[in-house]
């Protein structure tokens, strides 16, 4: 082993990720592309009763079923509609299947480690233990979540603690 | 390839071995015991012993050396069986099972109790063989612990995991020096065949290239067992070996001539065996040995290699036409096969759409399809069917040690043990089953004494019973014991501190035993009494989505009847609509369908109601309350009651429409997804949408949770937080 220290080796291998930018109203987000598995049109999801309201339920995607889950009632968006530009991300997140409902799917974009910087504290909404990073290209401002934190936490109500 | 790829087969094997065995000993009659019998109880431990030695498993080849030896006198005669023999025969067996798994888990077997094993074994084989010897007279005396006085030497260091193929391996083949070849063999593989042949004997030279690599050895093994260990690594044809000296291969069916000169030198060479225990040995067991070389070639022939080797993985007789596959893959299958029926019928609902007779072919297709695609989930569901003798066939043990411990004579009857039913049910159902087994034989039959007061026969009887019923199986625990006492149980309920009155009707009586903490037992016995496991049982069955009825008679038994879905994939259900909304209810639950009228409603303390149906007051359960669906009928006598039946109790489910029966493919919601209250399941429906599949116990949990969370709202409007919102939308 030479003399990297941790930091440049973590930038090292976050080296030009690839990332997944999608809207939730004005906000642009992105995520690792490799933890997306496809992007489907939103229809057919079944409500289950009892649940958060960003649950929206669930729909079959070929035989399995997939949990719905709507960042945009997550993360206390006003506009919330179904139109035809809502669309469902589907990811793999630690060996299961979720969709989230965004807005709209932009592009894919590769970014460089200078252009993530780190998120500073948030409010309650969005807590940045669940994100990667603000990552800056020209004058736009990506909010990179941490998926795979976001959708096993606690709060997502996604994932049946041991403990329950 | 690595040897260590076949320990798995191994472990599988042996297990089904033991098992085997344990039959065998349970059923042997000690005072008769049947020939046949004996000798399948030593080709199990023969052929484990076997396994061990070549995947060097030295504790559990040495433990199942002793056993075997000490088998193999009794199979002979020399050594008379008694029953407290056949009790260590089964301690054995359970630490072999102990020793197999510690080598699954990678661990070393534990010592001590390999020691102690060795021992009490080592004593059985002297104290008997000694006895039996003298009793038998003149014959040749035998080394007492005798190692190799046994007539299957020659194939007992060798391996082959079938026992059959390997049993017939050991008459099939030769001994002393001979030149095994090694054709078109890699230097690599070379090595580990080399390595391999030192183990079933000594390497006595090895030379030679890649065309053609002979290696000289001395073994007491047979042809067809160097054959057999070889074949994990090369082919058949990849192999030839022929006695030192002979030009000639020599192929595993040799003329009956050489079996008879093996049997008269079993080939002591490495066990340094003496002359005259060899002669005892030929002496005692020579029906076994001519006999079978005769029957032997034919069995070789019909094997598909032409050389007539007998392959590691050929079994004899009915066994050779199943093979083994992954639960995996089964299931792979199976869901595959949802798919297709899911596909079929959205397919099938398009086509019904069609008109005009030009799309006749289609119907007729769709139609064809549809049997076809029916046909095949049926075979493939079939595929994951088990019979219950695989979960039966382990009691005969648990009722002989239980009735032992108690001092109680009992006869263990099965009936219907060809009764199918879900590998993994099975699997579930034996843990609940072997605690209701152990209930009835302590509590349910009285001593031997208590039964003669009583003027019934001495002998307990207890009944083991599974059939088909519907789409169900039944499972019945059966005792002719004192049956339940109504008055004991609501006395021990009051106890307690359960909710009891003398008004309560038998079946109510009778689920207090699996209230928790209940037992009705005098003092805690090793076998039951503790008063946890009937609730458990209960749970357990629950789980499986069954359940448990109890019926009993006072002086002439109880019977505990389990009922479970023959498999948890596949669920026949009622669809229903609230609102908009379709959801599925098991059909077993539902046992009648009616439109309540205002006056069989009557309104109780709150918000609780109850329907009067046939004498009964039900309490009502309102699916649009508890599953918060908002376009839904909430006019009482315009919905449809769905009676329904949930763990033993009645509810009436109202819902707005019945839409129809259908057979619903099992998707679990847990996979990614978590558990739902009131929700057990979900389905895809045949337009491709997801229902959910109702929880009928949970359903009404969930009501009772919400009418329980209404007041105290009403009470206290300021104290609501955000948190409650969920709860909240229904009103």
């Amino acid at each position: 082993m030479n003399q990297t220290t941790d930091a440049a080796l973590a930038a090292a291998e976050a080296q030009n990720s690839e990332f997944l930018v999608f809207s939730l109203g004005d906000e642009e987000y992105a995520i690792d592309i490799l933890k997306v598995q496809e992007i489907r049109g939103y229809e057919n999801v079944t409500r289950i009763a009892n649940t958060p309201d960003f649950i929206k339920g669930v729909t079959n995607l070929r035989g399995v079923i997939v949990p719905i889950v709507d960042l945009r009632i997550k993360f206390h968006l006003d506009k919330v509609e179904y139109a035809g530009q809502t669309v469902v991300i589907v990811v793999n997140v630690e060996d299961r299947i979720v969709g989230i409902v965004v807005d709209g799917v932009s592009d894919v974009m590769t970014l460089s480690p200078d252009q993530i910087k780190p998120a500073p504290e948030f409010g309650v909404t969005l807590s940045s233990d669940f994100l990667s990073g603000l990552g800056s290209l020209d004058d736009r401002m990506l909010v990179i979540v941490d998926i795979d934190k976001l959708l096993t936490s606690d709060e997502m109500a996604l994932v049946e603690k041991v403990a329950e | 390839m690595d040897i260590t790829d076949f320990y798995d087969t191994f472990f599988e094997e042996a297990e089904e071995l033991l098992a085997d065995m344990e039959r065998h000993l349970l059923e042997l009659d000690v005072d008769a015991p049947d020939a046949e019998q004996l000798n399948a109880i030593f080709r199990a431990a023969h052929s484990i012993k076997g396994g061990a030695g070549t995947f060097g498993f030295d504790v559990l080849q040495k433990t199942t050396h002793l056993f075997e030896n000490l088998l193999d006198h009794a199979r002979n005669g020399e050594l008379t069986l008694r029953r407290d023999m056949v009790d260590t025969f089964l301690e054995t067996k359970d630490m072999l099972n102990d020793q197999l798994d510690a080598y699954r888990n990678g661990e070393e077997p534990d010592q001590e109790a390999f020691e102690r094993i060795c021992q009490t074994l080592q004593r059985l084989a002297l104290e008997e063989i000694g006895k039996g010897l003298e009793a038998a007279g003149g014959e040749a005396p035998t080394e007492p612990e005798a190692p190799a006085a046994e007539p299957k030497a020659p194939a007992a260091e060798t391996e082959a995991p079938e026992p059959v193929a390997e049993a017939d391996a050991g008459e099939a083949g030769g001994s002393g020096r001979r030149v095994v070849s090694l054709l078109g063999v890699g230097e690599k593989d070379r090595g580990l065949l080399v390595e391999e042949l030192g183990q079933l004997g000594e390497v006595i030279e090895h030379h030679g290239d890649e065309t053609r690599y002979e290696v000289v050895m001395e073994s007491t093994v047979s042809d067809g067992d160097i054959e057999a260990v070889m074949c994990f690594i090369i082919d058949a044809d990849q192999l030839e070996i022929r006695a030192e000296g002979e030009g000639s291969t020599v192929e595993a069916s040799k003329p009956a001539a050489a079996k008879a000169e093996e049997a008269t030198d079993p080939a002591g060479a490495k066990e340094a065996e003496t002359a005259t225990s060899a002669q005892a040995d030929a002496g005692s067991a020579p029906q076994d040995k001519t006999d079978k070389p005769a029957a032997e070639p034919p069995k070789a022939t019909e094997k598909p290699k032409p050389s007539g080797k007998p392959k590691p993985k050929a079994k004899s007789g009915g066994e050779s036409s199943s093979i083994r596959v992954s639960v995996d893959k089964v299931d792979q299958i199976i869901n595959l096969v949802g798919e297709l029926i899911i596909t079929q019928s959205m397919l099938d609902q398009t086509v019904s759409e069609l008109e005009g007779p030009a799309n006749g072919n289609l119907v007729n297709g769709m139609s064809l399809l549809q049997r076809n695609a029916r046909d095949l989930q049926e075979a493939v569901m079939s595929i994951r069917m088990i019979p219950m003798d695989f979960v039966f066939s382990r009691f005969p043990r648990v009722v002989r040690e239980t009735a032992g411990k108690l001092g109680k004579e009992i006869e263990l009857v099965t009936e219907g043990a060809a009764t199918e039913l879900d590998k993994s049910l099975t699997e579930r159902i034996i843990d609940p089953l072997t605690h209701l087994v152990r209930n009835s034989l302590d509590h349910g039959i009285e001593p031997p004494e208590a039964r003669e007061a009583a003027g019934k026969p001495r002998t307990g009887k207890l009944t083991l019973s599974a059939k088909h019923q519907g789409g169900n199986i039944i499972i019945e625990v059966i005792d002719d014991g004192a049956g339940l006492n109504r008055d004991k149980l609501l006395a021990k309920a009051r106890e307690s501190g359960l909710n009891v009155s003398d008004t309560m009707s038998d079946d109510e009586v009778w689920q207090l035993i699996f209230a928790p903490g209940f037992s009705t037992a005098k003092e805690v016995t090793d076998v039951s009494g503790r008063g946890v496991g009937m609730d458990v049982v209960k749970r357990n069955i629950q789980g499986m989505g069954g359940h448990v009825l109890i019926m009993s008679t006072p002086g002439e038994g109880t019977t505990i009847r389990i009922v479970l879905p023959l498999t948890l994939a596949i669920l026949d259900g009622m669809s229903i609509k609230v609102g908009s909304e379709m959801f599925i209810l098991p059909l077993s639950a539902v046992l009648e369908s009616l439109q309540p009228s205002r006056e069989d409603l009557y309104a109780m303390a709150g918000d609780d109601v109850v329907l009067k149906v046939r004498d009964e007051y039900l309490p009502v359960v309102a699916v649009h309350e508890a599953l918060d669906v908002s376009d839904a009928r909430t006019e009482l006598t315009e919905t449809i009651a769905v009676i329904v039946q949930g763990e033993g109790r009645r509810y009436a489910l109202l819902v707005d429409d019945l839409v129809g029966q259908q057979q619903v493919v099992v998707k679990n919601l847990e996979t990614n997804y978590r558990k739902v209250p009131g929700v057990s399941a979900a389905t895809i429906l045949g337009d491709g949408s997801v229902a959910l599949i109702l929880d009928i116990t949970g359903l009404h949990r969930l009501s009772r949770e919400k009418k329980a969370a209404r007041p105290a709202r009403r009470a206290a409007p300021s104290l609501e937080t955000v948190n409650d919102n969920e709860l909240e939308t229904s009103s």
